[in-house]
């Protein structure tokens, strides 16, 4: 029950001039392992509807092969293709009640009204909403609709379920809670998922793997740790949570990793991707929380010291952005905990450190 | 050019490539296209070849031969100048009326709707006959009344008025849409910032509905422009009406060229309105919605001009209510103008003389209507979900008879099938197929807006399912357009019981209409009999309107609201 994307471009002509093009999806490549749940993220216009909906058949791709369970698939309508989609809005057959929108799909493939009752009582049971079976869509709430949606894709126990931006709808709370819910269902259930969305911290919840995407291109595929530790560029750094970039040369490359100038000292940072060598421009991604801020004490040499230019008190958390002389930008800084962790106020000399393991290095963008 | 060309040829041979992988599509969309090019485009092809051909050959000797009659430009002038008019006055009046009724907190609202509704589910030549019997010769107010006699009411005063009484609803209708969709915040916003309510008025919501006006100026033109019921009966010969003499030249003369003629003048200034109106004014319209709707504050008019409008409301509902009362009462009087005691006489005369045109009548509309709202939802279905070759032709050209006066399509129809390969006149089937083809237009309107309405995925979760094109059309969007498809049939079955202009044309000694029955009565002075028949008419839409709606709210009622909020 793998999907694997070979080669995949989607080329959109222009309504009303033929000759312009829109790349919306720029050959990409991607293998999803059974039972799996991958999370297309990225920037609206990135491709990654437009590829949820090439793997469901919706659109054609310009070129490539789609591969479901083994199978080349490109040929294969969407009513015939066994993926099942949980659309942005439910799409819920308004005229149909909550049991005939679950049970539309085994209705299709010709099952007896008794049978299709049993299923849908017992999906609904396990997921926990028996006590909706007779209503109307009309007498639902958002979260409960999105769980008819939900249900009504996986009673097909379809190869590969997608998810377009499922939870857009939805307000913050009751889309905390229902991530988690998608994610326990999904893993009950076993099924390979495909999982479109722009929120990132949606995407860290329900993923084993993330595949970050920027017009039309694949940027990077890894799991939320990785993509979050270790982005495979600039753009991923940036788009995923707050980062500090510190630019830098590598003074010496050993066996551990290298050892980069920062400030005043250096650090011994482990290598993760690209060759580097001696000399060369890197940038120094390290995320806010890894800051470490200390008083400025003058009979301990730090390697760097800078100046607090503005204070964000936010509850449990309290922001700094800090003037270092020896960076171009300003140093960004989360301290978790400020009753503990003590307040710096505007205009408060500080040492800036961090852990060298919370560190990771790019090559440098000019 | 040729790029252009190129390109257009490219994407409809993709388009082409697309529909023949879904044979039944291909083959409903052919038999679309043939049915509306034989039963539109070719009627208005024949209006126009038997006018320009005279003896096989290629001439414009019978236009200009029309043309240079005094008689019939008078007709041509007065045709336009009738139409001017009302428009301008009815659109005043229906938009003081929809003004009042949006603007206003004025008592008696439901009242005020109801009455304005009345004239767009009657026939519209009821104006024009109780006109007669208020003023002719024996009228009610004329003669028994003020004892005058020979008042002139046929020509230009009747008729201005019946008309404006007659149309000014429709504007109503389509200005209160555009008051209502005019956030009354804007006004407050306006009024807060220091505006009198003159200014307000002047400044902010006359020019937001100003698109909306001329649309209404616009469509109550070419309506009236159209219109043959009440010319018919009340132009008279000294103001004649060019519908109306197009009509007299086939009917009277047996002169088909010179009423083709005449029909091809009355369909250029229609066509060339309607489509200004339809492409150009219905577009400007501004959306001033945003957010949540929000309630009227009622602020912009003054106490003072709140109870002059509803005295002018009032005023207006009485005139069109003493129009019904009369035809009620000369319905039951023996002898209109002479004897008004009470009789059943002349309902009896329909029951048993007349009762043919009455059962045909409704036989033909109820046939006609469903079929007609069935291709007008098929039409809709493929115009909005659909992509192939030729879908602006046949929008265009299913919207076609809405633009085409009734007189026109009438004579085009039995040039048409007068002779073979189609020799349909004087058949059942002749007037089903005109009023199907006449109404599909109101089939369309609704079935595109509800489509329009309906998130696309909704279709694609069935696809996704598994579902073929043709399960998720019978499954999910037909139902969905159901109470699109029943509004829609209430519109054109009152319509088709009401239509005129085309079917008198087309009615024969075998199948027979009430609207032609009652004009036939009134030509020969029976007002009783026509105002018997008129009753039992507007009864019978009546009847059907509440049947339809009992229906609807039956089997739908409990989910109505999603399937029209999504």
């Amino acid at each position: 029950m793998s999907v694997k994307l070979v080669n995949i471009s989607k080329i959109f002509k222009d309504h009303e001039d033929i000759q312009k093009k829109v790349i919306a999806v720029d050959n990409v490549n991607l293998e999803i392992k059974e039972g799996e749940m991958v999370t297309l993220l990225g920037p609206s216009g990135c491709g990654k509807t437009t590829t949820l909906r090439i793997i469901s058949g919706f659109e054609t791709p310009s070129a490539g092969e789609i591969w479901i369970s083994g199978k080349m698939v490109n040929n294969i309508p969407p009513n015939k293709r066994d993926t099942s989609m949980v659309f942005q809005s439910y799409a819920i057959f308004p005229h149909l009640s909550v049991a005939q929108n679950i049970g539309f799909g085994l209705e299709l493939k010709g099952w007896k009204r008794k049978d299709i009752k049993v299923e849908v009582k017992k999906i609904m049971a396990i997921m926990d909403f028996l006590e909706l079976y007779s209503r109307r869509p009309d007498q639902l709430s958002g979260g409960q609709q999105q769980r008819v949606a939900l249900a009504r894709a996986i009673i097909n126990k379809p190869s590969v379920l997608l998810f377009d931006e499922p939870l857009s709808n939805l307000d913050a709370k009751l889309r905390i809670q229902m991530r988690i819910e998608i994610r326990r269902i999904q893993k009950a259930f076993g099924i390979t998922s495909i999982y479109v969305t722009h929120d990132q911290e949606e995407a860290m919840t329900v993923s084993d793997r993330i595949v970050i995407m920027n017009d039309g291109k694949i940027m990077q595929v890894a799991t939320p740790f990785n993509i979050y530790s270790y982005p495979a560029n600039d753009f991923v750094a940036d788009f995923i949570g707050r980062v500090n970039f510190i630019s830098t040369k590598i003074k010496e490359i050993n066996e551990k990793g290298c050892v980069v100038a920062f400030g005043n000292g250096q650090k011994e940072i482990q290598l993760r991707y690209g060759n580097f060598q001696t000399g060369d421009k890197v940038t120094l991604i390290v995320r806010p929380e890894s800051i470490k801020m200390t008083c400025c004490k003058e009979d301990k040499i730090y390697p760097m010291k800078g100046k607090v230019d503005k204070v964000v008190y936010l509850g449990p958390t309290i922001e700094y952005e800090i003037e270092v002389d020896s960076i171009d930008r300003k140093i960004n800084a989360v301290i978790y905990n400020p009753i503990e962790a003590g307040f710096f106020h505007e205009g408060d000399l500080v040492n800036i450190d961090f852990n060298p393991s919370a560190a990771h290095i790019l090559p440098a963008q000019d | 050019m040729m790029k252009i060309h190129k390109n257009w040829f490219k994407k409809s041979s993709q388009e082409i490539a697309h529909i023949t992988k879904d044979p039944v599509l291909l083959l409903f969309i052919l038999a679309i296209f043939s049915s509306l090019i034989i039963f539109i485009v070719y009627p208005l092809y024949k209006v126009i070849v038997v006018s320009v051909f005279s003896k096989g050959q290629f001439s414009f000797g019978i236009l200009k031969e029309v043309i240079s009659n005094w008689y019939f430009r008078q007709g041509l002038y007065n045709s336009i100048l009738m139409g001017v008019l009302t428009s301008v006055f009815g659109t005043g009046i229906g938009f003081l009326f929809a003004f009042t009724l949006a603007r206003t907190d004025i008592p008696l609202k439901k009242i005020f709707h109801l009455v304005a509704i009345i004239p767009i589910i009657s026939p519209p030549f009821i104006g024009a006959m109780a006109i007669i019997m208020l003023f002719g010769n024996n009228g009610l107010i004329t003669s028994t009344l003020l004892g005058i006699r020979n008042f002139r009411i046929y020509g230009f005063r009747g008729l201005l008025f019946a008309q404006v009484i007659t149309f000014f609803p429709v504007a109503y209708i389509t200005l209160r849409g555009v008051l209502e969709s005019i956030s009354p915040t804007l006004e407050d916003a306006a009024f807060d910032l220091g505006g009198s309510r003159w200014k307000v008025f002047q400044k902010v919501t006359l020019p937001l509905a100003i698109p909306g006006i001329a649309s209404a100026i616009l469509v109550l033109f070419v309506e009236t422009l159209a219109d043959f019921g009440n010319p018919l009966i009340l132009a008279g010969s000294k103001f004649p009406i060019l519908s109306v003499q197009a009509y007299l030249q086939i009917t009277g003369m047996y002169d088909l060229p010179r009423g083709a003629a005449l029909a091809l003048i009355l369909l250029v200034p229609s066509i060339s309105v309607y489509f200004l109106q339809k492409y150009w004014v219905a577009r400007k319209k501004y959306v001033t919605v945003t957010g949540k709707p929000t309630a009227s504050s009622l602020k912009v008019v003054s106490p003072a001009v709140k109870w002059i409008l509803f005295g002018l409301c009032i005023l207006l509902t009485a005139i069109i209510l003493l129009i019904y009362i009369t035809i009620l009462w000369g319905a039951f009087a023996k002898v209109w103008g002479f004897d008004n005691s009470l009789t059943t006489k002349h309902f009896q005369y329909v029951f048993s003389v007349g009762f043919k045109a009455v059962t045909d009548t409704l036989l033909i509309a109820a046939t006609s209507t469903p079929l007609a709202g069935i291709l007008g939802m098929i039409i809709a279905f493929l115009v909005v979900r659909k992509k192939f070759p030729g879908k602006n032709i046949m929008e265009f050209t299913s919207m076609l008879s809405f633009a085409v006066p009734g007189t026109v399509i009438g004579i085009g129809y039995i040039l048409g099938f007068n002779s073979p390969p189609l020799v349909l006149t004087g058949t059942f089937l002749i007037l089903i197929l005109n009023f199907i083809f006449r109404y599909i237009p109101v089939g369309i309107q609704s079935g595109v807006a509800i489509l329009r309405q309906v998130d696309p995925s909704i279709e694609e979760a069935a696809i996704d399912l598994g579902a073929d094109s043709q399960y998720t059309f019978k499954r999910i969007t037909l139902p969905l357009m159901i109470p699109a498809f029943f509004s829609g049939l209430i519109y054109s079955f009152v319509r088709a019981m009401t239509a005129i202009s085309a079917a008198i044309f087309l009615v024969s000694a075998k199948w027979n209409l009430m609207t032609v029955q009652i004009m036939s009565q009134v030509e020969s002075g029976r007002l009783g009999a026509a105002s018997a028949f008129s009753v039992i008419l507007v009864a019978i839409i009546l009847l059907a309107i509440l049947l339809i709606r009992a229906i609807l709210t039956l089997f739908y009622g409990s989910f109505k609201g999603t399937m029209l909020k999504i």
